[in-house]
């Protein structure tokens, strides 16, 4: 196909993924009680996008395009949109993370939230046809270098919400579920989930700390 | 800054989840600008989304979209990287950049139109079904006695207002349900600046404002 012509800058062979990626491919029952197989499959998602950063690696963004498109499109037909749509918006989400895979922040989130805000934009802008205020962001963006223990640690917590989303009991997880897909802006959410939000708070409150750290560091920019 | 009175759980999730009409998002994105501690939650919320994103069963996309998005992807041009407009520091503003993008510039570009006793307002344009303005009123005033059809957000930008026994001042965010009947004043001092956004036509008490809100869009 002419799309390697396309794509000059195409990553050099040898980047094959860590054989782990084969288990988000496949069913996912046996990864149901073994947090370390998420915790480093998050891991690994998040040298893909590096990879795609900093070598445009289309290998690199074929199997994040394998294991997110088809949950993005699952995600946006929830949400009301018909299939057709919902594969179009999908497409052009996986398209959005290529070309701002710089911004991604692997301190401050997995890929796989940072892929559901880029999708819940998308659904803002395509279902609903409104803007969507953001908040105004730190000034200072992504460290250029985050800490490799402060990446591992955030990816870890991630891992452990993403584990305990799996086990909740079906009655919590439909509410949580409606109040997320079901377009219901008054949900009847229950108070306490039981989902280890303290941690994940605890880490991106450290992050956000250690950029403005960072940033008074360098007053010039 | 970390500030008194945030966000309900309930609002910040369905921020989170996409689901507000946009005159609440904005006032949700503007109260996040002002509060880090919101900003926390904000993005643990995010992180539950991302969590049942991983956890969906999948939808199987149609035969050749990862080739369809690669032609999206060398299609598109690369985002210029655009020089960013050089603004005042966040510090040195009244509001916040999501709200400059509605108003088109910091507080001096608000289009005020006066609506009695000093007080003045800026609808501010936004689609779906709940509005959005700026209210500007004079320190020591009294905001008209008005109960609720819905929801009403109120989040102040400069000065404060008193309800009852509760003090808002910039970045506060005060959540009004329909069973609430208030009447908050501005706090002496400084002229008070909010951002209120409602999903119902409020109901106000007296004759003359019941008469006035048609033309005021109150």
């Amino acid at each position: 196909m002419e799309r390697s012509a396309s794509l000059p800058e195409q990553q050099p062979r040898g980047t094959a993924a860590p054989e782990v990626l084969a288990a988000g491919h496949g069913s996912d029952a046996g990864e149901r009680d073994m947090a370390p197989s998420s915790q480093i499959r998050d891991t690994t998602w998040v040298e893909h996008v590096e990879r795609i950063h900093t070598h445009r690696d289309q290998r690199a963004f074929a199997q994040l395009f394998a294991y997110f498109a088809p949950r993005v499109k699952a995600f946006l037909m929830k949400s009301g949109a018909d299939e057709a749509l919902a594969e179009e918006c999908a497409q052009d989400v996986m398209a959005t993370l290529w070309h701002k895979a710089h911004l991604f922040d692997p301190a401050r989130a997995s890929v796989a939230t940072w892929i559901f805000t880029i999708a819940r934009n998308k659904k803002i802008d395509a279902l609903r046809k409104q803007r969507r205020p953001e908040p105004e962001d730190l000034p200072w963006g992504p460290e250029p270098e985050p800490d490799q223990a402060d990446v591992m640690a955030m990816q870890q917590d991630s891992a452990r919400l993403e584990e305990a989303i799996k086990t909740l009991p079906d009655k919590q997880r439909e509410l949580i579920e409606r109040a997320y897909f079901g377009d219901l802006s008054h949900s009847e959410i229950a108070a306490e989930t039981g989902l280890p939000l303290g941690t994940i708070k605890s880490r991106i409150r450290l992050a956000l700390e250690r950029l403005r750290h960072d940033m008074s560091e360098r007053p010039d920019r | 800054m970390t500030v008194k009175h945030q966000v309900t759980e309930e609002l910040l999730t369905a921020y989170a989840a996409g689901n507000l009409p946009e005159a609440f998002n904005l006032v949700v994105a503007t109260h996040v600008s002002l509060c880090t501690e919101a900003r926390v939650r904000l993005e643990a919320m995010e992180a539950v989304g991302g969590a049942l994103l991983d956890d969906l069963d999948e939808m199987p996309m149609s035969h050749g979209s990862l080739e369809a998005t690669l032609r999206l992807i060398s299609d598109r041009p690369k985002e210029p990287i655009k020089a960013v407009p050089v603004q005042p520091e966040a510090s040195c503003r009244v509001l916040p950049k999501p709200l400059m993008e509605y108003v088109g510039g910091d507080i001096s570009k608000v289009k005020w139109r006066p609506i009695g006793m000093g007080a003045k307002q800026a609808i501010l344009k936004s689609s779906g079904d709940a509005d959005v303005r700026l209210l500007y009123i004079p320190a020591g005033s009294e905001l008209p006695d008005h109960g609720h059809h819905g929801q009403e957000l109120t989040l102040v930008l400069q000065g404060a207002f008193i309800d009852g026994d509760d003090r808002f001042a910039r970045g506060d965010l005060e959540v009004a349900d329909e069973d609430l009947e208030h009447t908050p004043v501005a706090d002496i001092g400084e002229d008070c600046i909010c951002l209120a956004a409602t999903n119902a036509p409020l109901k106000f008490k007296g004759i003359a404002p019941r008469l006035a809100q048609p033309f005021l869009r109150i």
